[in-house]
């Protein structure tokens, strides 16, 4: 009995340290993760003809707006890629990295009336969002392997192919979901006390996107930088990780284990930060809605 | 020999009133900007006046294992923060609490139903949210539709339920978690008063038989006295140790005594309608010699008149709704005894009843003086009475709102 007892001891102090987290309470609360998952992905599409398919059409007709847009209007360089390929891999990867920011960054303005009820680490809901959109990656990446393997044997991209580095696509993708929550439990903490910053996050993800190799190639921004300052346009960790899933998977565009690393530290720091300005913002937020 | 389950020691929590934190960021770049030119503040009171208000103050108290506790108080006393510190919900400012043993809280039901998803689907959900995991829900899901009585419709989206099949599948999910202690708030608020007694019976049942640690938070006394063994006692932010439940509830209505002194009423300058109050105007409204209205006591209303010029044949009328709006007790001068009539002047009139019949509860009053078709003065719902619990009231748990009167009883046949 004493000993069932100490197992469940629980202090209640105030003011514990900015990056106290609830281990144990992670892991008693996992079920809750995988039913919040669930939840979204069924919620999404009740009541939708189309169902799931949406996943597919959304990035599927952007690619063909971008590549008549930037592409043949416009005119910029895909780095000699098939701009369909181009554009679509940097989307779906854009895709997942802005879906899991946008909706992290209103975790606590989004669950006000959940957060003032009930007690369970607020850090499962950042991960279940993080969680519950690599289904949607899934779909979107198997639709462009589906395009990519079409275009390969009907010549469109017949000199194209996957390298080794493709293997390390569950850390890009890991990579990206470490960023985006920072970036979005940040600003969710921001959200809570302004809600200013509800405004601005839609607006910072799209000016984001144009900061990011998505409709130009990393190359032609290198060029831009003077000489000796190339490593600063990999100092958005983004840039490297959607030209990483584009060299991974195509064998084209830049690659340096030096700039990755770069855009992972920048990542892990960002994470930490936004990480304990969520906790923080976790342990008040009640008292000032 | 066993530790108390739950240790409170010294627990205060400072809330800050005013409107910091609900500034802008622009208001606060603005003061910062001002702050480096050292500029006065070009927003002086209200705005930035900030104050802090202790909505608790240097709480201490243990509850031992298996016992069940109600927790009592006005309203704005501390009870509401003091649950969400339990529950972890909101840290105290000082203080430390040590829970040993999983705790789960029933602020409000139905908390975290999402209206797309499936009854089946929100079950599964909710207990998550409340802390079950997924096999002990799975275990306890037959039970808990059951106890909904909803299985017909476990599968329909929660959107198209009533309200009260709502309602239902909301508690039968938190009656079926099975912490070592358990905080409930108000749940009797909820569902029909079948499904309010049943929650009841459930309660006392995990309280009795399971040996479960509950604290009770409700404004509604017979339901501690039925539950409860020693009740926590919150006013104005300071707690009692748990006292038997008797003192406990005499405490609580002392404090309605000394807070509501609401039962003297000046209502010589409320506003009346149709230029009403000019030849007779009921100027003040007591419950004289009880300082609280309570069941089954007896009941002195005074009705203070000025009458600007003499009146015949007045009756005087006091009228008691519930707070929904049904009228549930009438006191007319007339019924038994002659119209009055009454010379210019001041006049106290006094209505007497020996029994009290109204359940404690909130009761709106209005207040009339009539002759035959001429409505002198009337003031519709102009106050609200709490009629409190007393040492009469000891079944009134069986009903809510209405009269209840002691029959004379004789068996015959």
């Amino acid at each position: 009995m004493t000993t069932q007892q100490q197992e469940f001891e629980i202090t209640i102090r105030p003011n514990q340290g900015w990056l106290n987290i609830d281990w144990k309470g992670l892991r008693d609360y996992r079920d809750l993760l995988i039913l919040l998952v669930r939840r979204d992905f069924v919620s999404k599409y009740q009541q939708t003809v189309l169902g799931p398919l949406w996943f597919v059409i959304n990035p599927v007709i952007t690619t063909i707006v971008f590549t008549l847009v930037f592409g043949k209007v416009v005119g910029i360089s895909t780095d000699g890629l098939d701009p369909t390929l181009f554009y679509m891999c940097g989307l779906v990867a854009w895709t997942y990295f802005s879906s899991v920011l946008g909706s992290t960054a209103a975790t606590f303005t989004g669950n006000a009336h959940l957060f003032g009820k009930v007690y369970f680490p607020r850090l499962i809901v950042p991960l279940a969002l993080a969680a519950s959109h690599l289904f949607t990656l899934g779909i979107q990446l198997v639709t462009f392997v589906a395009i990519y393997v079409v275009y390969h044997y009907n010549g469109r991209a017949a000199d194209l192919a996957p390298n080794s580095l493709v293997f390390l696509m569950p850390l890009f993708i890991a990579h990206m979901a470490l960023l985006a929550l920072g970036v979005g439990m940040a600003l969710s903490a921001l959200t809570a006390k302004y809600r200013d910053f509800h405004h601005l996050s839609g607006f910072l993800v799209q000016l984001w996107m144009y900061a990011t190799p998505i409709i130009y190639p990393l190359s032609s921004l290198i060029k831009k930088m003077p000489a000796g300052f190339e490593w600063a346009a990999v100092l958005n960790p983004m840039t490297m990780l959607v030209e990483a899933f584009r060299y991974s998977t195509m064998s084209r565009g830049t690659f340096s284990y030096g700039f990755y690393g770069i855009s992972l530290g920048v990542s892990v720091i960002v994470f930490v930060v936004g990480l304990a300005m969520f906790q923080r913002a976790a342990r008040t937020f009640v008292d000032t809605v | 020999m066993s530790r108390p389950i739950i240790e409170v020691r010294g627990i205060s929590k400072k809330y800050r009133l005013g409107k910091l934190g609900m500034t802008s960021f622009r208001d606060e770049m603005q003061n910062l900007v001002n702050r480096f030119r050292s500029k006065p503040d070009p927003m002086p009171s209200p705005k930035r006046e900030v104050t802090d208000f202790w909505a608790l103050r240097d709480v201490s108290f243990d509850v031992e294992p298996g016992q069940v506790i109600g927790i009592i108080g006005r309203n704005g006393a501390g009870k509401s923060t003091l649950l969400k510190i339990l529950s972890r919900i909101t840290e105290p400012t000082t203080g430390e609490i040590k829970i040993r043993g999983r705790i789960a809280s029933l602020l409000e039901v139905g908390t975290g139903f999402h209206p797309e998803l499936s009854g089946r689907e929100n079950v599964f959900l909710n207990g998550a949210i409340l802390g079950m995991t997924r096999s002990e829900i799975r275990n306890k899901f037959d039970a808990i539709v059951d106890f909904a009585e909803i299985s017909q419709f476990i599968d329909t989206p929660v959107k198209r339920y009533s309200s009260g099949m709502y309602v239902r599948l909301a508690f039968a999910v938190a009656a079926h978690l099975e912490p070592e202690i358990l905080i409930i708030d108000e749940v009797l608020a909820v569902g029909d008063q079948a499904f309010q007694q049943k929650c009841l019976g459930k309660m006392q049942q995990v309280a009795n038989s399971d040996g479960r640690t509950i604290l009770f938070v409700s404004h509604h006394m017979p339901a501690v006295r039925r539950l409860c063994e020693r009740c926590v006692v919150l006013s104005k932010g300071l707690a009692t140790p748990p006292i038997d439940v008797e003192s406990a509830i005499d405490h609580y209505n002392r404090e309605f005594k000394l807070g509501e002194s609401a039962h003297a009423i000046d209502t010589s300058s409320l506003p009346r309608d149709h230029g009403r109050g000019r030849t007779c105007k009921i100027v003040h409204v007591d419950a004289k010699g009880t300082p609280a209205l309570s069941y089954g006591d007896p009941l002195n209303l005074e009705v203070t008149l000025e009458c600007f010029e003499s009146v015949k044949d007045v009756m005087i009328g006091v009228g008691f709704d519930t707070m929904d709006g049904n009228r549930v007790l009438t006191l007319d001068s007339d019924t038994q005894a002659a119209p009055l009539t009454l010379p210019r002047g001041r006049h106290l009139v006094n209505l007497h009843l020996d029994y009290m019949p109204l359940h404690p509860a909130q009761y709106c009053l209005s207040v009339a003086a009539v002759s035959g078709a001429n409505c002198h003065d009337i003031l519709p719902r102009f106050a609200v009475w709490e009629v409190i619990t007393s040492k009469h009231d000891t079944i009134s748990d069986r009903g809510f709102g209405g009269c209840r009167l002691p029959p004379s009883v004789s068996v015959s046949g």
